[in-house]
């Protein structure tokens, strides 16, 4: 029996060294266990080594990519399950193609969560400004990911917001940019963000580009469930939103028309002169 | 008049620009900020930072630069004639706004529009002068959406291309009649004449010249346009027969449909109705249909004799039943074009079929299994275990799936 210690930062690198090791030396999924972040305690840590790596060992380039997305899952079953995938398809060639197989299909299940987790993520992390002064802006933000989503998710906030500092902080891992590298550290409790002011404009604009004229209540939690709602700035509107749209929707359709403004016809008038003198 | 504060306008000119319907930020030229010396990316598909209650995406800042116009479009709640409170952004705020709101990861970038002030050509340049001064000013590398005005110079024209990712063109009315009733002082010939300009001007960006060197940056997520529905007495047929030419003379990426909805202060030439939400979301699965699943305009409008689409059902699903000497269909051996016009199946679906079924036979459970919905499909398929019988051809199979007639409540 084998007892795999994987790392909470560098979990990616960690599963996929391991499964190579005991692949090449045909070690069975039920004489494997995985131990995410020493979850299991001192209890199941056994001092056999892992198998020294062997040949190179070969999987579907389709594999690999799905198990790049599915280690950062949070069900703890995700290593076993991605080993035991792998251990088929020493044998099963095609197996990949097959989107009928039980197993694969909950392996694609928990991929497809994991990317709607980095998603959201992308969308959905507030920073504010800590106004401190410098050469370089710097920001922070708290989000709560649902899957262990920050460290695959931190490369595209380096790429888009290169030239200020940032951080995310999550309970689950925090993600530090600062002139220009990238570094993860152990999640913490929510930090104390200072206000920004930028916050209110933009509850302004969120309140006014909504059209009380259409309100789809249901299209709108489907994309931004309520889980996420108390670290967006945004989402305290929604309810008076709502509430109001009724009443405004109403007004509009009481007030009779009304009679053009003064300027109106003055404003016409030398547009159609210029329209003649133009022809 | 007091002074107005920067909320006050961005109230403004955030209500004014809610009739547009687009905010897609996709599609783009690839481009990132890694050297550190600018701000923002682009990477293929955009995102929806956030959604209002009417269920639509925020993607961008979606603004008007002013809503002060000198037209007098009826549907529009900034036309001349309309008492709607006015605003104006200087360039330095609509600036200093995607910036910061950029760089808290609200938006993915800018979509501005503006009412007509003083010219077309007036209004024009100072839009690309915001957009230039985000791209070399603030180096910025974001998404730019610029409405441009059909009546503005060639050469700003040009320049809105070099510093917009997507310039959009409306044709605001699905037939040329609408527009003269609606809109009298825009033209649709102009309207058109500067949609192909933007193609063209496309074209030759795209173009290596001689020297192999590639033309100037223009519009790299192309063009698109907006009509609006149920403001006139246009059909459904008319409607995406004008989206369908529209596609083809000038290579849109989309055509987005609006529900007409009311405006505060409207005009008495226009209904004030609830805006026909069905109808819209019906255009955009017909739309879908003739750009990906091989549909053509008549054989998705035929089902109902006005020219109109079935509110009730979707479009496709539509057609199948009146189709049905068609089905049921062999997943098994069915060719690609064929299981796209199964109710229910989307292009992955039948991705998914086509690449299992070269390791077995399909069984209705393994088309649940792959999560087909299986439910719509189930009259119109032949899977191993499973054939729909009689179900194909009985006289109830549109109820089963239309809604159930509306309860009536107390007058
Ligand atoms: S030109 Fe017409 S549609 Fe555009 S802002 Fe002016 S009134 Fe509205």
């Amino acid at each position: 029996m084998y007892t795999v210690p994987l790392p909470r930062i560098g979990t990616d690198l960690a599963w996929r060294d391991a499964a190579k090791r005991l692949i090449g030396a045909a070690i069975p999924p039920q004489d494997v266990l995985w131990d995410f972040g020493s979850e299991m305690g001192e209890l199941f840590a056994t001092a056999t080594p892992l198998p020294p790596p062997s040949r190179r060992i070969k999987a579907p380039q389709s594999f690999i990519q799905m198990a790049d997305t599915v280690v950062w899952h949070k069900d703890p079953q995700r290593f076993a399950r991605l080993y035991a995938m792998l251990w088929r398809l020493r044998h099963e060639t095609g197996l990949m193609q097959d989107r009928a197989d039980q197993h694969l299909a909950k392996l694609r299940q928990m991929e497809k969560g994991v990317n709607r987790c980095k998603h959201k993520m992308k969308a959905f992390v507030r920073f504010r400004d800590l106004r401190q002064g410098g050469d370089r802006r710097s920001f922070a933000a708290w989000f709560e990911p649902t899957h262990h989503t920050v460290e695959p998710t931190a490369p595209f906030f380096a790429r888009r917001f290169a030239d200020m500092d940032w951080m995310i902080a999550t309970p689950d891992v925090t993600a530090q940019f600062v002139d220009g590298n990238l570094s993860f550290h152990p999640g913490q409790p929510k930090p104390d963000l200072p206000e920004d002011g930028a916050e209110a404009l933009w509850g302004i604009y969120f309140c006014n580009i909504f059209n009380p004229a259409r309100v789809k209540i249901q299209a709108m939690t489907s994309e931004m469930p309520k889980k996420y709602w108390k670290n967006l700035p945004e989402a305290q509107h929604i309810h008076d939103l709502i509430a109001g749209a009724e009443a405004k929707m109403q007004k509009m359709q009481d007030a009779a028309p009304t009679i053009p403004p003064e300027r109106a016809e003055r404003i016409q008038k030398q547009l159609r002169q210029q329209k003649d003198d133009d022809q | 008049m007091a002074r107005m504060t920067l909320s006050d306008k961005l109230a403004i000119l955030s209500d004014a620009a809610r009739y547009d319907a687009s905010c897609a930020s996709s599609g783009t030229a690839r481009r990132d900020s890694r050297d550190g010396k600018g701000l923002g990316s682009t990477e293929g598909s955009g995102i929806c930072h956030a959604y209002a209650p009417d269920g639509r995406c925020i993607s961008l800042l979606k603004i008007l630069m002013t809503n002060f116009c000198i037209y007098d479009c009826a549907y529009c709640i900034n036309r001349v004639s309309s008492h709607v409170q006015r605003a104006r952004f200087s360039p330095d705020e609509v600036v200093q706004l995607t910036i910061e709101f950029y760089r808290r990861n609200y938006i993915e970038g800018l979509f501005l529009s503006s009412g007509i002030i003083r010219s077309p050509d007036a209004t024009m340049s100072d839009m690309v002068q915001i957009a230039k001064r985000l791209r070399e000013g603030e180096n910025f590398r974001g998404y730019i959406h610029l409405k441009t005005i059909p009546d503005a110079a060639p050469e700003l024209i040009e320049q809105a291309g070099f510093y917009a990712d997507r310039l959009s063109i409306n044709v605001e009315l699905p037939t040329d009649n609408s527009v003269k009733a609606y809109a009298p002082e825009k033209n649709p010939v102009t309207i058109r004449k500067a949609m192909g300009d933007v193609k063209s001007r496309k074209e030759v960006a795209a173009e290596k010249s001689y020297t192999g060197k590639r033309g100037k940056r223009f519009a790299p997520a192309g063009q698109s346009t907006q009509m609006i529905v149920g403001a006139d007495g246009s059909t459904d047929a008319t409607i995406l027969g004008q989206s369908t030419r529209l596609y083809g003379a000038y290579q849109l990426r989309r055509v987005y449909y609006s529900a007409f909805s009311p405006i505060p202060d409207a005009t008495a030439q226009l209904p004030l109705i609830k805006p026909p939400l069905v109808r819209e979301h019906r255009l955009y699965q017909a739309d879908w249909l003739l750009r990906f699943y091989g549909f053509g305009v008549d054989e998705i409008t035929a089902a109902r004799p006005d020219g109109n689409l079935d509110l009730e059902l979707d479009p496709k699903l539509a057609w199948a039943l009146q189709n049905r000497a068609l089905f049921p269909v062999d997943v098994n051996r069915a060719s690609k074009d064929m299981l796209l016009r199964v109710p229910g199946f989307g292009t992955r679906t039948v991705g998914r079929i086509l690449s299992t079924r070269k390791h077995r036979g399909l069984r209705y459970g393994d088309l649940l299994q792959m999560g087909a919905p299986v439910k719509k499909a189930q009259p119109f398929i032949i899977a191993r275990d499973w054939t729909p019988g009689a179900l194909t051809d009985s006289a109830n199979l549109r109820a089963r799936f239309a809604p159930p007639p509306q309860q009536l409540s107390l007058l």
